[in-house]
């Protein structure tokens, strides 16, 4: 084994209905970033400086659920979180609503980097943001007709009992069915969207990294903090491994989820996909999550107990997948 | 647990005045998984830990600065030891969160802007539920909104303007914010910015008599973070953290209290409260890293807070106390001293400042 390794994905808990062109927009984004990945990898860039790169290519994409193209909170605005750590050391740094920052995984980079702290949040980091000189825009460059829509959705589930049909509003993105309950974070499952990017990376050092950048749980009550900007929830790196997850924010924060990852590996000697399925199957007890995960062996993994995780992997051998479903 | 569908929060039922028993079934499977992992069945009874912080208490603490925090401590404790005698809750954070001389709620620490932000963390080591807040600036108990986080929103963690505004719906008392600042923080404030750095728990307030060259951690130290843990006659853990933070920190700067697994965490092997140096504490994710220690590898709570403090943490940055579903407590710290009691149902009780003989 060695080599580098990288992986990065787009949110667990994915809408069995999804149209397939957006499927596949989904999963030419994935690739695009997983080449940005491997190109900076083979000119040797250092693990957190990959991850970086990568999840700052996420956000700016109005796709998923991070930077442009956040999940709304209820009173329709955008509040943005990430976090990063650096396996070397376990550095890390860490930031929560964020509402002006273009790119909220380079202010977490910041923090880890320029501050005596590990995580700042809202004004406190805007504050920050301004003394760095990093890009700033309004909170409207974050918001898509999308989301609005879905927002709106969002607001009449949550006051509609859990079987009343959902009338479509001619949204062609996603359609409703009530046929399949499914649901995430107490949302159905075609106006969830599913939280956050991230990127896990392990160099050709054997240096791990992760990333994990998102707007959080749609129609959220403002001030929400969910699992992404949680050092140990969200996102872990160590020198054993890389960590990012996905999937129902309060979960992952209760089952310290990327933390246990690698603590199974440490302590209970478990390799990385093994550790990776010990997790979701045990660490999940009824909630809806997935991670992906590599090792400083140049392995990359990945688990998820919902309905599809957005995804992308590839290793120096010249593995690469692409995938949505199981 | 039934798997019907419907909002997730619905499922759980909020807690009430006491610690929620297992089901019987769940009790059964937690025995079993003990077992497995070799933790003694034989249960010791009720256990409560609390802190006042941990960081560079001189021994030379006067002491005028030393009694009314140790008489805070034992206070708090016995109010502890009665709910649980009475099989009650016994998270008693609120009363050190009211005593201005600990950093949290009235007396904690200023941000560089001269201004408290304050933060808290609670969790329930047999469902997992947590709250947490972040940020509050008005709520007089951050503890019991961090609470009412975890019993009454779909939610984990609010932080800043969203949790005040939460507070102002839950009607929760809020007061105006100079009632937490005290004269000493304002001191200690100065201080920090004259010596142009952010000061961890322990910092003495400017003392005009001391001289310059005089470390200027000796004479006076405050306290850092409050913290409390708890095992009921039941076995039930329980954990709760609270803080105002790091001295001259930066506005918006969030510590290891309100994140599940690095201050705070409680499973169904242990329940845990860390103080000290946030960061090192993040890093570390010291809470999770004990339970994991007992959970994984088999070790006692004593052995895996220790290997945690000793270990995983730099000298003099940390420092925990924690409970085990046995009825054991632990108290390690690598600091020069912890604000720490305890007491056991067996009789034992402690409360301290510097290492035990």
């Amino acid at each position: 084994m060695g080599g580098w390794a990288i992986a990065v994905h787009g949110g667990a808990g994915v809408d069995p209905n999804l149209p397939p062109e957006r499927q596949d927009q989904a999963k030419q984004l994935l690739t695009r970033c997983l080449n940005l990945g491997i190109s900076a990898l083979r000119s040797s860039l250092p693990a957190v400086d990959v991850v970086e790169l990568v999840v700052r290519e996420l956000e700016t994409d109005p796709f998923f659920n991070s930077g442009r193209g956040s999940a709304l909170t209820e009173k329709g605005t955008v509040e943005m979180e990430a976090s990063i750590m650096d396996g070397c050391g376990r550095r890390c740094g860490a930031v929560s609503g964020i509402t002006t920052v273009k790119n909220p995984v380079s202010l977490a980079r910041l923090v880890m980097d320029k501050s005596p702290h590990s995580y700042l949040a809202f004004s406190g980091a805007q504050e920050f943001a301004k003394q760095q000189g990093v890009e700033m825009v309004d909170n409207e460059y974050f918001i898509t007709e999308d989301n609005k829509g879905m927002l709106k959705l969002a607001k009449e589930a949550n006051t509609i009992m859990f079987d009343y049909r959902i009338p479509a509003v001619g949204l062609e993105t996603c359609s409703f069915a009530v046929e399949s309950p499914l649901q995430m974070n107490g949302l159905p499952i075609s106006v969830y969207a599913p939280e956050t990017v991230g990127c896990v990376v392990v160099d050709g050092q054997g240096r791990c990294a992760a990333a994990t950048s998102t707007g959080g749980l749609m129609n959220k009550m403002t001030g929400r903090i969910g699992d992404s900007p949680m050092i140990g929830a969200g996102t872990y790196a160590c020198n054993l491994c890389g960590i990012s997850c996905t999937g129902e924010g309060e979960a992952i924060i209760r089952g310290t989820l990327a933390r246990d990852v690698a603590a199974v590996m440490e302590y209970k000697g478990l390799g990385l996909q093994e550790a990776v399925d010990f997790v979701i199957k045990e660490r999940l007890d009824e909630g809806k999550a997935g991670l992906i995960a590599v090792s400083n062996n140049g392995e990359v993994a990945y688990g998820f107990n919902c309905v599809g995780m957005f995804r992308g992997c590839a290793t120096e051998d010249g593995f690469m997948e692409v995938g949505i479903w199981e | 647990m039934d798997k019907r569908v419907g909002p997730s929060w619905l499922r759980f039922q909020p807690l009430r005045g006491s610690l929620p028993l297992l089901p019987v079934n769940a009790q059964i499977e937690r025995e079993a998984q003990r077992e497995r992992h070799g933790v003694t069945q034989r249960r010791m009874g009720w256990a409560i830990a609390l802190h006042g912080g941990a960081g560079e208490i001189p021994p030379t603490l006067p002491p005028e600065r030393r009694q009314p925090r140790e008489a805070a401590l034992r206070h708090c404790l016995e109010i502890g030891i009665s709910a649980l005698k009475a099989d009650q809750h016994p998270l008693d954070v609120r009363e050190l969160e009211n005593n201005p001389n600990f950093n949290a709620g009235r007396g904690s620490v200023l941000t560089s802007n001269g201004t408290v932000e304050m933060e808290a963390c609670i969790m329930d080591g047999n469902t997992k539920k947590c709250g947490a807040v972040s940020g509050l600036t008005t709520v007089v108990n951050a503890i019991s909104l961090a609470r009412l986080v975890m019993e009454k929103t779909p939610h984990i963690y609010l932080g800043f303007d969203g949790a005040e505004a939460f507070a102002r719906e839950q009607g929760v008392e809020t007061i105006e914010t100079s009632h937490f600042i005290t004269l000493e923080n304002v001191d200690r404030l100065k201080q920090a910015k004259e010596a142009n750095r952010v000061q961890i728990d322990y910092t003495p307030p400017f003392q005009k008599e001391v001289k310059e060259e005089t470390d200027i951690r000796g004479g006076d130290s405050q306290i850092g973070t409050v913290g409390c843990v708890a095992v009921d006659c039941h076995g039930n853990l329980a954990t709760a953290t609270s803080t105002g933070g790091l001295v001259n920190k930066m506005v918006g700067r969030i510590g290891d209290t309100p994140i599940i697994g690095a201050g705070t965490y409680a499973n169904s092997f242990c329940a845990v409260s860390a103080t000290g140096k946030g960061e090192s504490i993040i890093r570390a994710t010291v809470a999770r890293d004990v339970a994991a220690l007992m959970e994984y590898k088999g070790l006692s709570l004593k052995d895996a807070a220790a290997y945690t403090i000793e270990e995983c943490t730099p000298r003099g940055t940390a420092g925990l106390i924690a409970v085990s579903a046995t009825g054991e407590v632990t108290m390690p710290f690598n600091t020069t001293g912890m604000f720490r009691a305890c007491a056991t149902e067996d009789g034992h009780t402690e409360v301290a400042i510097w290492p035990s003989a």
